[in-house]
This record gives structure tokens, C-alpha cells and sequence, in this order.
């Protein structure tokens, strides 16, 4: 296939990996101001903080505000990450590859684009209606997926749809615990507090990912919901299952053996994978959980540029 | 109901004739739309644009931000065409395009039409389409022109005349194969009653087409495109699409070793037919314009060393010129030794000293055209341009003859439109696609473009036009 149809089809489905998770943690973070009840600078920034933005947002809004936030994340063209620019350059790839996506792809996207594109700001008399239009949003995001998995050959062009989607969502689930960690970390007195229990299960929610957390683990704690986000091998936005599957669609595209490598992605992926098929949840917190977190980033992203280079760019 | 209050206004209806009778044709169309309300027919018109939108069948209008995806207005009242007439157009189209093809080959190879004084040498030299470069080419199979969308109209009398040939990037077969299709959810009950002639099979006979002009057995097939700002993106896409090829810009190919190369995520793969959709001169950066980003450096030699198959090929836009236009009867006779079936709309060549004199004189009642105009653009309509108009356009034809034909105003025909909420009378005209290849095809029916502005006979989609399905009875 053509370097720019891989190009476009990984990014079409980065984008909407990225409107869909901003959809929840905005809507996570707007439950959980109900009920926390608290001042709300202190609630929305971290949120900010999440999406690495923060400069950006810093220099246009003059505070951290419920309506900001959720303006900033969601409707601003001038956020090169807001759901609406990831919606427009989702259906910028999708239109330059029509050929290649079937119909049904392109009109969920298509669709999706000409019923937001209307939206222009929020303000307070949205706010009934938001839970609304986050899940009508993340729903759109869900369709798209399935229409994907089910109308179009799993060739090549499927494969890299999947690393698209795959390599954001472990960025985004390295970002969502970092936000608990980093910066919701609580003072010494409040751990174990209601107010302790209520943030990490909105975390958990934020990776929809709580029914599922319940069906392993008894009891929240930090350590528990680190390692089902992190070290999970079957649930699908935990980074290690990511990435697994990140290896396996890879070592489809370069056809090499079970244990040898093509090219410097896999290899990059391989190495990571087994770190973490090894590590425990013990181990990662003593040396530090932000580090950590920051670590996996760092190669997240090395590992995208890697693919870049490899396939993109010839 | 909708059709009891429709006047004919005197012009030459496609659906009532001068009588006011309706034409037998049109019989059971007629009666189908008398059997339903207004309400009814609004709102499958509705449904039918909303189909469109939602499928992205858009095209970009420059220069409008916001705006800048509409779909091209489409009417839900079909043209049909019979069999009968159909016949006639059909070997009309062919003829011409066999004479175009032969007059092609003929001003690249030996000019034996320049040597017997058919059509002066300067005429085609002078044509901005013509270039020099494909001098003593002889392209695959000796086909130039693979792919024609000939623009039809019908004057006042009812005669069909070609009023221009598009042969180097001819666009409008998508909005035909969508239109069909959302035209079948429409009126599903009229396809079988009339047994339409389907269309459907376009893109396979395209496909097949391009296949010929290559010996390989699975030759490498792309359509390249300038890209999705183009205002025919859409199509290109579409048709890579419906053919199963791949849609490439120009920095997708490289040119390696004179052979066509397309970037694929497993290296190099060679590229065998380009249906390019993109102007001869910014093909190649390095053979014609130099600032074209659009192209591929090296291609036109790939070309000429025969290793890659280009269509349409490069100089066919010569032929698009209007005043190499107005000699194709001359072709005809010249190729063929046989008298056009389509006759050419009468038309003057400023080029031609009493031509002009009367174009300066008489301004008022003609269309005047640039010959290498397109989309509407550089061109005067007399009765209905303002005295300043008219001067300052025949001060820029008197500038440059060369560059100007002119035409009686045709009294195009008109067919019922759905307008706001009653049916009305529009200017139409037609643009069947013929494809060149094993043999000669004409897709039965076309493009009908017809002009929604009350009494404007401007039917281009950039000028406010918008389209008909166009229906050959079986």
C-alpha cells in the first residue's frame, strides 16, 4: 500500500482515539465536579495538565474555569488537540483515502463531522446537556471502530489503523494515571479518605475501565488500579495489552519470525513488551511511579517515530 | 398538480412539445409524478440531498472559507432520451472521437491535414494545448484521447449540436454514477416500467479500458489527483475506488531508471497506466511548468521511452481549443470521408478578419468565448451583458483574435425543475463520457447539467448549475 494511505489511515484513527478519550475524561472530570462540590479551578486544571497543553491554555484563558476547560478540550479550533480539530483532520485523513476505507466508515465520520461542526462554544445553558453530547460523541467514536473492524479487509490497512489507535490509547492511559498520581497526589492526611476513593475511581472511570477492574480486584487502591492499567494482559487500554498488540500487528506487516525482528519498530516493542511481561506492580512503585509513567512515555514515542521513519517515509 | 400550471415559454421542451402535449416518452414519468403530492416529491428531493451530503459527494467552491464542501443541486426530474434518438448520438460521438483521435495523431506525426490545407499550421501551433513535445510520439496503441465528456446541447428546433469537447480531464461521470443511484431509491417503480439503460458498469469498462494499454497481464494501475482541495476530488477518489486502483499525488511517485514508481509502505512498486487528472502542463516539472507541485519530475520521458501509459495522453488539450473546435466537421470529412452526424453549433473565429468585424459589430446577440476558457469563465453572453461589458470585451478580442470564437446565443432546451416547491422550466445541456480503448464506448445518457437560475443558460456547477440523471430508454 501507498507510504501516505499508511500514514493517513494510522492517523485518522489516532484522532479519533483522541476525541473519544477526551470525550470521557471531560465528562468524568464534569461528574465527578458534581460530586466532589469544590472549587472547580482545582478540579479542571489537572485535566489541562493531562493532555500536555498546558502552556497553550495558560496563554488564552485567564482561568482554569469549568466552561474553559470544556470549551478548550472540546470545541477550540486554535487546540491543536480539542475533539473538534481531532474530528476535522480524522475526516481530512478519511477523505484522502476514501478508496481504501468503505462507505459506511466514511459517512459515520462524515456524519459525526457535519453535526458537530455547528457547535461553536459552550456556556452554562449547555451544561444540562453535556453528559449527553460527551457520550454522543465517544458513541460516534465506537461506531467508527466497529464499522471499521467490520467492513473493511484486515490487511495492511487494517493493521495500521490498529497501531493508530493502539499507540494512542497507551499514551492516553499512561497520561490518565500520571494526572491521579502527579498531580491529584493527595496530602498524606486525605489517603483512604472518601475524597481518595471517589478521584481513583473516577480515574478508573476515565479509562472505562471500572466494571471490569471489579471483576478482578476487591478493593480500589492506588497499587491495584496502577497494575490493572498497566500490566493487564487482556483488558484493552491497559498499556501492556497495547502493546502486545502493537507487536503482533507489526510483526504481520514485516512477516518475520516469532523471534527475530524486521525492522527497529518491532524491536523497540519487543524490548518493551518483555520489560513489562517481567515487571511487577512492586517493583514500579518503589522506583517511582511518575518516572516511571514519564519513562513509558519517552518510548511511546519513540516508538511512533520509529514507525514513522520505517513506513511513512519512504 | 405540479405539472398543471408548467409553461414551455415558446422554447423547445424536453418533456411537452410545442403543442403542450406531453412527449410519449414522458408518458409514464408524467403520470408517476401526477400521483403524488407536493409533499411527496419535496421531500424525496430532500431525502435525495441528504443522501449526497451524507455520502460527501461534495465539490470544493475556491475562494470560500466556510463553504468550502457543497454538493452540486440536484434535481430529482430525470431526462429521458430514446432509444431512437439515443442511436444517432451514440455513432455521432464515435465518429467524432475516431476523427479527433486520427487528427491528434496526425499534427504530432505527419501534419498531412496542415500540408493539405485543411486547417492552417499557425491555428495549431498557436493552441495553448499544443505541445511541442509530444512531437513523433505515438502513444500506446496509438490512443490519445481514452476518455472524452463531449458537452451536447439542443437548440430551439430540437436538434442536438456539440457545443465543445472535453479531452483532457473531462470530470462529471461520479455525480452520473450517484445520481443513478440515489435516482433508484427515488423512483424505483420507473426503472423497470421504462427498462433504463444502466450505467453502473462505468467503472469496470474504465478499468478495462486502461488495462488495454498495457501488455502486462496484471499491469499497475493509479489515478492521480492534485489532491483534496481540487474541486473534483471527490470523483477521483470515487472511481480509484469503484476500479480498485490506487488514488496517488504526485510526491506518491517517483521516477527511478525511466520507470514510474509508486512510495509503498514495502518500498518501490512500478507503475504501469496513470489516469491522470491532473493538466498536461503540470504533469511534469521538469518537462513543462516549472513550479508545478503537483506532478512528477521526470514522468513525460518515462512516457516517451513507453514505459509508462498515460491518459489521456499529453497534447490531447489542443482538441479543446474552440477554434480547433469549430474545424472538427472538417475532420470528419478529412479522416473519414463522411459527413458529421452531430452537427458543430455555427461559429466565428476572430482569427478570421471578417469574422471578427461582424463578432464587433453584432456583439449584442452572441456568446463569446476565449478558446481555452472553461467553467463558465471568460466569456460574454451579449443580450444580457451591460454596454461596458460589451466594449471592454471586444476591446480584449480585438487584442487578441486569435484567442476568441463566437456563437449565436442558443435557445437551449428546457426541461421541468423542481424550484423551491413547483415545477419550472430550465436550461439543460448534456455530457455523455466516451471511452476509448478496444473499442469505442459511449456510457447511455451522461451528465444533464441543468441552469437553476430563472433564464440563465450558465450550466456549470462553479456557476450555480446543478444536475440531472440522465435516462436512455432501453
Amino acid at each position: 500500500m501507498l507510504s501516505r494511505v499508511a500514514e493517513s489511515v494510522y492517523w485518522m484513527n489516532r484522532y479519533m482515539e483522541r476525541a473519544e478519550n477526551y470525550s470521557r475524561f471531560l465528562d468524568v472530570n464534569f461528574q465527578l465536579s458534581l460530586d466532589l462540590n469544590e472549587d472547580s479551578n482545582r478540579q479542571w486544571m489537572p485535566l489541562v495538565y493531562t493532555t500536555g497543553d498546558n502552556e497553550l491554555f495558560s496563554r488564552k484563558y485567564n482561568s482554569p474555569s469549568k466552561e474553559n476547560v470544556i470549551h478548550f478540550m472540546s470545541l477550540d479550533t486554535e487546540n491543536p488537540n480539542s475533539i473538534m480539530n481531532c474530528l476535522i483532520r480524522a475526516r481530512e485523513n478519511a477523505r484522502t483515502i476514501r478508496e481504501n476505507i468503505s462507505t459506511p466508515m466514511w459517512e459515520v465520520i462524515n456524519e459525526f463531522y457535519l453535526t458537530i461542526k455547528s457547535k461553536r462554544r459552550f456556556d452554562e445553558s449547555d451544561m444540562p446537556g453535556i453528559a449527553e453530547f460527551f457520550k454522543a460523541i465517544r458513541n460516534q467514536c465506537l461506531l467508527f471502530y466497529g464499522c471499521q473492524e467490520a467492513t473493511i479487509s484486515h490487511d495492511e490497512v487494517w493493521h495500521f489503523a490498529l497501531l493508530g489507535r493502539l499507540l494512542e490509547r497507551a499514551d492516553k492511559t499512561t497520561r490518565i494515571l500520571d494526572m491521579k498520581y502527579f498531580i491529584l497526589l493527595p496530602p498524606r492526611e486525605d489517603v483512604g479518605s472518601t475524597l481518595d476513593l471517589i478521584q481513583w475511581l473516577s480515574l478508573l472511570k476515565s479509562a472505562s475501565a471500572h466494571e471490569m477492574f471489579n471483576r478482578f480486584y476487591t478493593r480500589i487502591t492506588p497499587k491495584s488500579i496502577a497494575e490493572f492499567l498497566i500490566l493487564d494482559k487482556i483488558f484493552p487500554r491497559a498499556i501492556r495489552f497495547c502493546l502486545s498488540k502493537t507487536f503482533d500487528s507489526l510483526k504481520v506487516l514485516s512477516g518475520t519470525e516469532k523471534d527475530s525482528y524486521g525492522e527497529e519498530t518491532e524491536k523497540k516493542v519487543g524490548v518493551l513488551l518483555s520489560e513489562m511481561n517481567y515487571a511487577s506492580i512492586d517493583e514500579i512503585f518503589s522506583s517511582g511511579m511518575h518516572e516511571y509513567l514519564d519513562q513509558l512515555q519517552v518510548r511511546l514515542n519513540g516508538i511512533a517515530s520509529q514507525l514513522d521513519e520505517t513506513y511513512f517515509r519512504n | 398538480m405540479l405539472l398543471t400550471n408548467y409553461q414551455t415559454d415558446s422554447f423547445y421542451d424536453e418533456m411537452f412539445s410545442e403543442e403542450g402535449g406531453i412527449r410519449q416518452s414522458y408518458h409514464i414519468l408524467k403520470s408517476r409524478i401526477e400521483g403524488m403530492d407536493d409533499k411527496e416529491l419535496l421531500s424525496r428531493k430532500a431525502s435525495a440531498e441528504k443522501a449526497l451530503l451524507s455520502l460527501g459527494i461534495t465539490f470544493n467552491v475556491y475562494g470560500d472559507e466556510e463553504e468550502e464542501e457543497r454538493i452540486m443541486p440536484f434535481d430529482i426530474i430525470p431526462r429521458i432520451v430514446t432509444a431512437h434518438e439515443w442511436k444517432k448520438v451514440e455513432e455521432g460521438l464515435k465518429q467524432r472521437i475516431r476523427a479527433l483521435n486520427l487528427f491528434i495523431q496526425d499534427i504530432y506525426g505527419d501534419e498531412k491535414i496542415i500540408k493539405d490545407g485543411i486547417i492552417p499550421a499557425e491555428i495549431v501551433y498557436s493552441s495553448s494545448g499544443y505541445l511541442k513535445e509530444c512531437k513523433g510520439i505515438v502513444p500506446p496503441k496509438g490512443i490519445w484521447i481514452h476518455i472524452t465528456g463531449t458537452d451536447l446541447v439542443r437548440d430551439g428546433d430540437g436538434q442536438m449540436l456539440v457545443l465543445e469537447d472535453n479531452l483532457r480531464c473531462p470530470s462529471g461521470v461520479s455525480y452520473v454514477l450517484e445520481n443513478r443511484e440515489v435516482m433508484k431509491k427515488t423512483f424505483p417503480e420507473l426503472f423497470a416500467s421504462l427498462s433504463v439503460r444502466p450505467i453502473y458498469d462505468y467503472p469496470i469498462r474504465l478499468r478495462g479500458m486502461l488495462e488495454h494499454l498495457s501488455d502486462k497481464s496484471n499491469p499497475n494501475i493509479a489515478v492521480l489527483t492534485p489532491g483534496i482541495y481540487n474541486s473534483a476530488y471527490y470523483e477521483h477518489s470515487f472511481l480509484a475506488s469503484r476500479m480498485g486502483v490506487s488514488l496517488v499525488e504526485g510526491t506518491d511517485l517517483t521516477v527511478r531508471d525511466d520507470k514510474l514508481y509508486m512510495r509503498t509502505t514495502k518500498g518501490l512498486k512500478q507503475v504501469d497506466i496513470l489516469y491522470r487528472r491532473i493538466d498536461d502542463t503540470f504533469l511534469d516539472p521538469k518537462a513543462f511548468r516549472k513550479d508545478s507541485m503537483l506532478g512528477v519530475p521526470g514522468l513525460f520521458d518515462v512516457f516517451k521511452k513507453g514505459n509508462v501509459a498515460l491518459a489521456n495522453a499529453p497534447g490531447t488539450g489542443v482538441a479543446d481549443d474552440k477554434v480547433i473546435y469549430s474545424y472538427v466537421p472538417d475532420f470528419i470529412k478529412y479522416y473519414l470521408g463522411e459527413d458529421p452526424i452531430i452537427p458543430n453549433v455555427p461559429t466565428y473565429l476572430c482569427s478570421r478578419e471578417k469574422d471578427l468585424n461582424y463578432v464587433c459589430e453584432n456583439i449584442g446577440n452572441l456568446v463569446v468565448k476565449a478558446a481555452n476558457g472553461a467553467g463558465g469563465y471568460g466569456m460574454i453572453i451579449g443580450p444580457v451583458a451591460s454596454m461596458k461589458e460589451k466594449e471592454e470585451f471586444v476591446a480584449k478580442v480585438k487584442a487578441d483574435p486569435r484567442n476568441y470564437i463566437a456563437q449565436p446565443v442558443l435557445s437551449l432546451s428546457r426541461i421541468p425543475t423542481l424550484i423551491e416547491d413547483k415545477l419550472e422550466g430550465r436550461h439543460v445541456d448534456l455530457r455523455p463520457f466516451i471511452l476509448y480503448g478496444e473499442e469505442i464506448y459511449v456510457m447511455p445518457g451522461g451528465l444533464t447539467r441543468v441552469a437553476l437560475r430563472r433564464g440563465s443558460l450558465v450550466v456549470n456547477s462553479s456557476q450555480g448549475g446543478g444536475s440531472k440523471d440522465t435516462w436512455v430508454m432501453g
